[in-house]
């Protein structure tokens, strides 16, 4: 699982069966710093609450369709959780 | 597996419900000469590993179901260790505690 920053959202009528009321989001993967790592992907939005700006964390691979309603869809990256923080050991809470 | 080191943690409230209750560990992971390889991962604590331990984790999502015995958990990586040592070719290359 990784840090992502949601930086937009994606809309699409025509969808894989499955798919329906399923909402997208551009992420921009994270390293630990928080600094941008990779190129964005979409992920499907598991937690039906994030938002453009917002920290999450997102899981990839299989595991991303496990987190939807309908688990046997063809989704390759889900945000599973919205960030309050990210607290470094004997560092600040960022 | 890999051999990572704890050095974080997530704090979130709003999540997939399985989630709920469990410790989001952010691990540096590390190299064959035991520092940090400049990746990381965010893994579920189900050891109780601590602040700046060299732990074990698991990054397949069926063991990671297995192990939380949810099969429908969206996990991929999971702690499943604390690591004492590591030796790499003779040599000790971590030695905790």
């Amino acid at each position: 699982m990784q840090l992502a920053r949601v930086t937009g959202t994606v809309v699409a009528s025509v969808k894989a069966e499955g798919l329906e009321g399923v909402k997208f989001l551009i992420v921009q993967p994270l390293d630990r710093h928080l600094r941008p790592e990779g190129s964005p992907v979409v992920a499907a939005d598991a937690v039906r609450m994030a938002g453009p700006g917002e920290l999450v964390y997102i899981v990839g691979a299989r595991e991303a369709a496990q987190a939807l309603r309908q688990t046997f869809v063809p989704v390759d990256h889900a945000v599973v959780g919205i960030v309050d923080a990210v607290e470094e050991i004997g560092g600040r809470p960022r | 597996m890999k051999v990572g080191r704890v050095v974080g943690t997530v704090v979130s409230t709003i999540n997939a419900p399985v989630f709920d209750g469990r410790r989001l560990l952010v691990c540096d992971l590390l190299d064959a000469a035991g520092k940090p390889d400049g990746t990381y991962t965010i893994a579920v604590d189900t050891v109780g590993a601590g602040a700046g331990e060299a732990v074990l984790i698991v990054d397949e999502g069926n063991s990671a179901r297995q192990v939380v015995g949810l099969a429908t958990a969206p996990i991929r990586a999971i702690v499943v260790g604390i690591v004492d040592e590591l030796t790499v070719d003779g040599e000790h290359v971590l030695a905790e505690g």
